[in-house]
């Protein structure tokens, strides 16, 4: 077992609602810190717990993924581990050098050019200038900037000075990483790189990672923390089922209709063959058959459209579409109704909550009737976690 | 390879010698940062202007030049002050002006660094030390101008000259050490740094800047306890060749400064992470 870097006992942070009263706790705070201040912190008025008992221990070569709602206290706990604010209860111990990714091109001046503001950035980040003169090249080609380098970073894109402070702060050798939310911006390639340099220095480093994108997230880290109302309300090492927690707490299975030109009218949808429900949602075992039924009401027209159904993950990330039916055979088309069922077999998707779009076209020239999203939801059963959307069937076989 | 431990918790250390350590631990450690970035604010002051260097004198000129106008145009009577009155009047509000801004030095570099004060951790002893090495490099540039008044108007080279900046020094520490006691309350309400506006601009008037110490009466009481009085006459009596007067309050001033210092630093230290916890991100 590697060392423990990280170690968080029972943390807790109080803040105040209020701009006038806590400015004036800080005057009494600026008093009592003087003193000493041992004594218990109370909830004084207006205050609320911004971070309440928070432990946990991290070593060298794990990445703890803190995840919650906005506000949910995750970027005061990162101050906090971080050392720019003290806590109220509890203790922080860290060992090794701590570098932040919580600003990047921190202490850059607008006005000078961009090799000036890298010796600006890399003091601030505790380089000294021998080691910024021997980086500075690496630092120019990580940002990918050189042409530009001589120029006032004022005229560089947001993207470009990101890179640059990207570039300087990949340069640090920390013992512990903390990393806020940073990499969301930059474009993909940038992106994929910067996890590259992470994927890199992880081994060697204990990493706390905080971030929204849920991709990001079960890819580095091997220990979650679910934050709400600055408490813990998941932890431990199946960062699955904390994601999947994460989501419920967004779980909007409202279907809405987002185009629909009159002529076609939805009455019911349904998942067959059904027998278990999780607060109402259908659940499906891996492998088994998905069969869906529809029931519209036509109302202007009598010829039958081509239904394009697809799936789409907690993310609204599309991840399968149905083919579509290529004539109107199959389809119970009455007077005034229009019902068929559609089966898929043996879904490989893999475990999670999924929706179902659907939309409605003209056979032959593709105009669009009616379109509805998450028309149906339903949730995916398997004991196995995985993050890519198929976890398709396999054998192994000896050569 | 022992690896340096952190320990953050609600208590403050308090032994006052080891916070102090740390303290002076942390200004050796961030040299390069201090000047890194005081070299930032000053290259980027210049570059964003044609005059330059001009403005750093420019205030003190023009109340030297309104002063120097009252006192020739007959308006306002300065009793004699043994030197060319320009002479008296510009070193005057040059020295005032560099105790001034030695004054708000730490509120504004504290407050410039706000953003990142709230998102990483630097050795905060960094931005005082910043500032200091920007108000020498701001001073320097005024006592060349002054040089050039002190030849100009005849006043001429004396040896005690070379001890002029070591009263500049000492101007700067007293500045300094008086902003930085007033940094964490002025970081926390706005008024404080008004009222200090505010209440510089009296003072200058019972402070020998542009008029010497009356002979007799009230002013001259309050004029000869004003700790801002030895400063300024004893740096314009050196820098003019006079025997300084009030060697001895200079001399008290700036022994009471230097552990004043120390320990301004360190509130500043203990206050920061309460700052942060109440400033915007």
């Amino acid at each position: 077992m590697s060392e423990v870097l990280v170690s968080v006992e029972n943390l807790s942070k109080k803040f105040c609602k209020d701009l006038k009263t806590s400015l004036w706790y800080g005057v009494k705070d600026l008093a009592s810190g003087l003193s000493g201040n041992r004594n218990e912190r109370e909830l004084r008025p207006k205050e609320f717990w911004a971070v309440k008992d928070i432990s946990f221990e991290l070593r060298r070569g794990e990445c703890l993924g803190l995840i919650g709602h906005n506000g949910a206290g995750k970027s005061t706990l990162l101050k906090i581990l971080n050392g720019l604010i003290n806590p109220d209860a509890g203790k922080v111990t860290i060992k090794g050098r701590v570098g932040a990714l919580i600003e990047l091109g921190a202490g850059f001046n607008p006005i000078l050019s961009g090799r000036e503001n890298i010796y600006n950035n890399g003091a601030i980040l505790g380089f000294t200038r021998k080691e910024i003169d021997e980086k500075i090249e690496e630092i120019i080609d990580f940002a990918e900037i050189r042409e530009f380098i001589d120029m006032p970073v004022q005229n560089y894109s947001s993207g470009m000075k990101v890179r640059l402070g990207f570039a300087v702060a990949a340069q640090m050798e920390p013992d512990v990483l903390i990393i806020d939310e940073v990499l969301a911006v930059g474009d993909l390639g940038f992106v994929l790189k910067c996890f590259k340099q992470i994927d890199a220095i992880l081994p060697k480093t204990a990493i706390v990672f905080v971030s929204h994108s849920m991709p990001m997230v079960s890819r580095i880290c091997n220990q979650i923390i679910l934050m709400e109302r600055g408490q813990a309300k998941f932890q431990g090492e199946n960062v699955g089922k904390a994601i999947d927690l994460y989501y419920t707490r967004f779980a909007d299975n409202e279907s809405s209709v987002v185009f629909d030109d009159g002529s076609l009218s939805f009455e019911k949808a349904e998942i067959l063959g059904i027998s278990s429900f999780d607060k109402d949602i259908p659940q499906l075992k891996w492998g088994e058959d998905l069969k869906l039924t529809f029931k519209f009401k036509a109302i202007t027209f009598d010829e039958v459209p081509a239904f394009y159904i697809s799936i789409f993950d907690k993310e609204q990330r599309p991840v399968a579409i149905l083919e579509p039916n290529r004539d109107a055979s199959n389809i119970l088309k009455t007077e005034k109704d229009i019902e068929f069922v559609v089966i898929h077999r043996e879904l490989q998707l893999s475990k999670g909550i999924y929706s179902i779009n659907i939309s409605a076209v003209k056979m032959e020239t593709r105009e669009p009737f009616l379109r509805i999203n998450a028309v149906l939801v339903f949730q995916l059963i398997h004991n196995e976690e995985s993050w890519p959307p198929f976890l398709l069937k396999s054998s192994f076989q000896s050569i | 390879m022992e690896l340096e431990t952190k320990v953050y918790q609600k208590e403050n250390n308090l032994r006052i010698g080891k916070l102090l350590k740390e303290s002076l631990a942390d200004i050796a450690r961030s040299r390069f940062l201090s000047f890194q970035l005081a070299k930032r604010d000053i290259q980027a002051q210049y570059r964003q202007s044609y005059l330059g260097i001009i403005w750093a004198f420019v205030t003190p000129l023009a109340t030297a030049f309104v002063w120097i106008f009252l006192n020739n145009s007959g308006t306002v009577r300065v009793t004699d002050t043994g030197i060319p009155y320009p002479v008296y009047a510009f070193s005057g509000t040059l020295l005032w002006s560099i105790i001034t801004e030695s004054i708000n030095s730490p509120m504004t570099s504290t407050n410039s660094a706000k953003s990142i004060l709230s998102k990483i951790n630097f050795p905060k002893e960094a931005l005082v030390v910043s500032g200091v090495y920007k108000l020498l490099f701001n001073s320097s540039i005024k006592v060349l101008l002054l040089l050039v008044f002190i030849f100009f108007f005849g006043v001429g080279f004396h040896w005690s000259l070379l001890l002029f900046p070591l009263a500049i020094l000492g101007g700067v520490l007293f500045g300094t050490t008086l902003g930085l006691f007033i940094t964490p309350l002025g970081m926390l309400y706005k008024d404080i740094g008004r009222l200090i506006g505010f209440g510089l601009g009296f003072l200058m008037y019972v402070t020998p800047v542009v008029y010497g110490i009356p002979k007799s009466g009230i002013m001259k009481t309050v004029m000869e306890l004003n700790p801002f009085t030895p400063i300024i006459l004893t740096a314009r009596d050196l820098a003019v060749g006079m025997p300084p007067a009030h060697l001895t309050y200079f001399l008290i001033v700036i022994a009471c400064c230097i552990p004043l210092f120390f320990i301004a630093l360190l509130f500043y230290r203990i206050s920061i992470p309460i700052l942060v916890e109440r400033m915007s991100a």
